[in-house]
């Protein structure tokens, strides 16, 4: 178990003894390392569709979640739709929030330094004359996003601003938000 | 022709290499492609200076004797100071002998050159880290009628065409040409990603006095913490000029050069650059920031003599709100796009299986374990943090020849004054 420098251990509840295995066990079988993420998904009805996660292949096989999660997505009312769950935006600000704090439970951790409480608000801004095709000078997506973490830790103001660069830095939402992915989408 | 150990490259590496050898009276040769300091001659720009001050250029039996000992050599400098080393040493030397192959044989190497093979028990890869200059798969995509050179072809300002350049990368080479192109008059606009921001002067000594003195530079590759990392991480963004000023990137945009992300890809002629400048600069900021406070501390713990300045940080690296996420080249009048994105060694003529998937040649501390008799030099934290340093061929050689005598068989009595 790590311990802190006052050789309390340190548990964020993150296993990285395990993650540096896999490192280790990943560094002469790069095949093995090569993960595809799915999601299906069904229209409903209006803007509600629900999105179901369930498999996915890593580690050279196919492989299953616990069992199968499935996330709705819609519209509120302002956009004329029945808001029956949260917009397909926010679900992206949802993935990065959760993302960069996973990375900072684990970043934390292999740093040896105790986390009280981690939270964080995101904001993201939009004009929405872009998906409303009035303005071709307007981008469909966020014009930014701001995300401001509050937390609560066994380090100093430095320390705890490192763990969240070196999670962003290491982030595979941030990389997708931040850099461009080319995008290949088929009628069947 | 046999001998007991060949030396590739005549560099500070090779030099030192030969000087150990030869005080422990081991018979080898030293072969180079072009002439000393190949290099140094032929692969790097006019106005190019050792980053490291001219007292720090210790080598085995040689050192910086000139009224300067706190300047920065210029190249003609640089290369004058190895001639010197190399009539110091007087290794047994093949000058313009390129080699073309390294092979086992049943009791050794052969080492086929231009000038015939040699037959040796043990063979030392002196050729350095910067070979090859490492070019991104975008460039393919670079829209025609855009001039491309990387760090290891351009020369000077002037050869370029009238017009912006985009500088890609951010470490000293690429902070370096940057600030040079952009006061020619050709306006530069900077593609950063990762790197290591640090100041040439901090508390009135120079960087590498502190890097020196606090024995981080002679942190060993077996003692630190993250080894591929540590390996892996870009030179400090700094320079060698007489005036010591930074090129840090605030000090690049006082200047005028315009900071952007990292170029994430090319589309329709149009740069694409990421989001992630902030987080990077924060990251360059923050590491700098812990390396001062290494420094305070050993200085309070140590004392300092002489005059020192107080303790301060400077200012963090300003990103401006909303950096631009793509680019027009012609819009943006960029006529010629930089390369300073990195070299690799060249290892082509190595027919030995010791390489990792990507090429990397694999070694412990710059002993190849899989080739027995067989040793890598010069490379980025090889044995210590100052491996690529010219101040840190000497030790390195030194440690790799105790090594290879043992390799040879050769008795380990090293004599007080070889070479002379």
């Amino acid at each position: 178990m790590a311990t802190a420098k006052g050789d309390k251990p340190v548990n964020n509840g993150v296993n990285v003894e395990a993650l540096f295995g896999a490192q280790e066990a990943l560094k002469n079988a790069p095949e093995a390392a090569k993960f595809k993420w799915r999601s299906t998904v069904e229209w409903i009805n209006g803007t509600h569709s629900r999105s179901t996660i369930e498999g996915f292949y890593g580690l050279g096989a196919e492989q299953k979640h616990k069992k199968a999660f499935t996330f709705d997505a819609d519209h509120p009312e302002v956009f004329a739709a029945e808001d029956h769950s949260a917009t397909p935006v926010e679900i992206v600000l949802a993935g990065l929030a959760s993302c960069l704090t996973a990375g900072v439970a684990a970043v934390a951790q292999a740093r040896k330094i105790q986390l009280r409480s981690v939270s964080a608000t995101l904001e993201a801004g939009m004009d929405i004359r872009g998906i409303l095709g009035m303005d071709e000078d307007v981008r469909n997506g966020f014009d930014g996003i701001k995300v401001t973490y509050k937390i609560d830790a066994d380090a100093s103001p430095a320390d705890i601003k490192a763990i969240v660069a070196q999670s962003q830095k290491r982030s595979a939402v941030y990389d997708i938000i931040t850099n461009p992915t080319n995008v290949t989408v088929e009628v069947a | 022709m046999r001998t007991t150990a060949v030396v590739i490259g005549a560099g500070q590496s090779g030099l030192a290499m030969s000087w150990w050898l030869a005080a422990r009276s081991i018979d080898h040769v030293v072969l180079e492609r072009g002439e000393v300091a190949n290099t140094w001659r032929k692969e790097r720009w006019n106005s190019l200076t050792l980053l490291t001050p001219n007292w720090q250029s210790r080598l085995p039996g040689f050192g910086y004797e000139g009224d300067d000992p706190d300047g920065f050599r210029t190249m003609p400098e640089t290369i004058a100071f190895l001639e010197g080393y190399a009539k110091r040493v007087s290794p047994p030397l093949q000058t313009r002998c390129p080699v073309t192959a390294v092979r086992r044989t049943a009791d050794g190497y052969e080492v086929v050159t231009g000038q015939g093979t040699w037959h040796c028990n043990a063979v030392v890869l002196a050729t350095g880290a910067f070979n090859i200059a490492q070019i991104p798969a975008v460039a393919q995509c670079v829209p025609p009628g855009i001039a491309q050179l990387t760090t290891a072809e351009y020369r000077n300002p002037e050869r370029l065409e009238e017009g912006g350049v985009m500088v890609v990368g951010a470490a000293a080479s690429g902070a370096q040409i940057a600030d040079e192109i952009h006061r020619s008059g050709r306006p530069v606009t900077l593609a950063v990603g990762e790197h290591v921001r640090a100041p040439r002067t901090y508390r009135g000594r120079d960087i590498q006095w502190w890097m020196d003195a606090t024995g981080l530079n002679d942190e060993r590759y077996d003692q630190v913490e993250n080894l591929r990392r540590a390996r892996a991480l870009s030179s400090f963004q700094i320079a060698g000029y007489a005036d010591r000023r930074n090129i840090d990137l605030n000090a690049l945009m006082s200047l005028g050069v315009k900071i952007v992300g990292r170029l994430a890809g090319i589309r329709d002629g149009k740069a694409q650059l990421s989001g992630s400048l902030r987080n990077l600069c924060e990251l360059a900021d923050l590491k700098q920031n812990r390396l001062l406070d290494t420094f305070d501390q050993w200085a309070a713990e140590n004392g300092v003599s002489g005059a020192i300045d107080p303790p301060h940080r400077p200012e963090s690296t300003r990103v401006e709100a909303s950096p631009p996420l793509g680019l027009d080249f012609d819009r943006a009048g960029i006529r010629t796009i930089l390369w300073a994105t990195g070299f690799r060694p060249d290892y082509s003529w190595l027919d030995v299986p010791v390489f990792d998937p990507k090429g990397n040649i694999l070694h412990d501390g710059g002993v190849v374990t899989e080739a027995p008799g067989l040793y890598v030099l010069g490379l980025p934290f090889l044995r210590r943090r100052k491996s690529s340093l010219m101040d840190g061929a000497g030790d390195d050689a030194r440690d790799l020849s105790a090594h290879l005598a043992a390799h040879v068989g050769a008795r380990s009595v090293v004599l007080d004054t070889p070479g002379s």
